[in-house]
């Protein structure tokens, strides 16, 4: 299971190892887009940004739809998931730790209890 | 052990939270039933330190910690199963104010180590302490989150949920 999700963290952070494929992560973060919206935004030429959201789709990062002659980009169920996976990671150690600095300080309070207020 | 306090530790009410706060920040907050003074004294008291920071789960032990607690003061955590391959983690005070503000660097993780600041606030007897990590990136501080300083702790699910569950709060939720 966990070594199952550090792949796909792998693959998420392959992905966004690139400042121009974070900054297509922030632009559908604001709104969906078109390949050629995100193209002339990120002054590239079509078949760059094709490539660039390539690798977000197959990260799962990133969805794309074909409606008509557009191809509207949007981000992808993914991204959630893995953010809340790393969160919830990082959330595990300080809980750990927090949890024991609970029983140091309990403990801080008895003993100042026993030797009265200095 | 306090009487009155035998059956298991009542820690749900304080629960750690974690928040990104924007692209470059963590904040992870946590109450504490204890007057300010107290929490600043388990922090800055290197013997109590020790014991708290690394929990009984982490995987690599502990070879030293050094630390000069005070603005300009520098610190030292060594990790590793043998001296041989020794992992540090160390950095500078930036400020330290009793019972309401400690800042450090993260220096091991070179231009990419984030500063971490840690405020106090005590309300009615108990502590509001909110600990906040500032990366000078987006990226740096996805590749600590990803990876850096918390490689390692994946093997530790387990070991963790055990540690949560016995100390009274919910296993993680799948």
């Amino acid at each position: 299971m966990v070594q199952y999700s550090s792949v796909r963290l792998d693959a998420s952070f392959a992905a966004l190892s690139d400042a121009t494929r974070r900054g297509v992560l922030e632009q559908l973060g604001r709104a969906d887009a078109s390949i050629t919206d995100l193209a002339e935004k990120f002054h590239m030429t079509l078949t760059g940004m094709k490539k660039h959201v390539g690798v977000l789709e197959r990260a799962g990062l990133v969805t794309t739809e074909k409606v008509g002659r557009v191809r509207t980009c949007k981000l992808g169920p993914r991204q959630l998931d893995e953010e809340t996976a790393w969160i919830e990671r990082y959330r595990q150690l300080w809980a750990a730790r927090f949890d024991e600095l609970d029983k140091v300080i309990e403990e801080l309070k008895r003993k100042e209890n026993v030797d009265g207020r200095k | 052990m306090d009487a009155s306090k035998e059956s298991e530790p009542q820690l749900t009410s304080n629960r750690t939270t974690v928040e990104p706060k924007s692209d470059r920040e963590i904040v992870v907050t946590r109450t504490f039933d204890a007057p300010a003074r107290i929490v600043f004294q388990a922090w800055t008291t290197p013997e109590l330190f020790r014991r708290w920071w690394i929990p009984k789960s982490m995987p690599v032990p502990l070879l030293s910690y050094e630390a000069d607690i005070r603005a300009g003061g520098s610190y030292r955590l060594v990790f590793g199963h043998d001296a041989a391959q020794p992992m540090a983690f160390f950095g500078t005070y930036l400020e330290v104010t009793p019972h309401s503000r400690i800042v450090w660097t993260n220096d091991e993780a070179g231009d990419d180590g984030a500063v971490t600041t840690v405020t106090l606030e005590e309300k009615g007897g108990k502590t509001l302490q909110v600990l906040h990590e500032l990366y000078r990136s987006k990226q740096a501080r996805d590749a600590a989150l990803a990876s850096g300083a918390y490689s390692g702790m994946g093997e530790t699910f387990e070991q963790l949920d055990e540690l949560l569950v016995t100390l009274g709060t919910t296993a993680r939720s799948s």
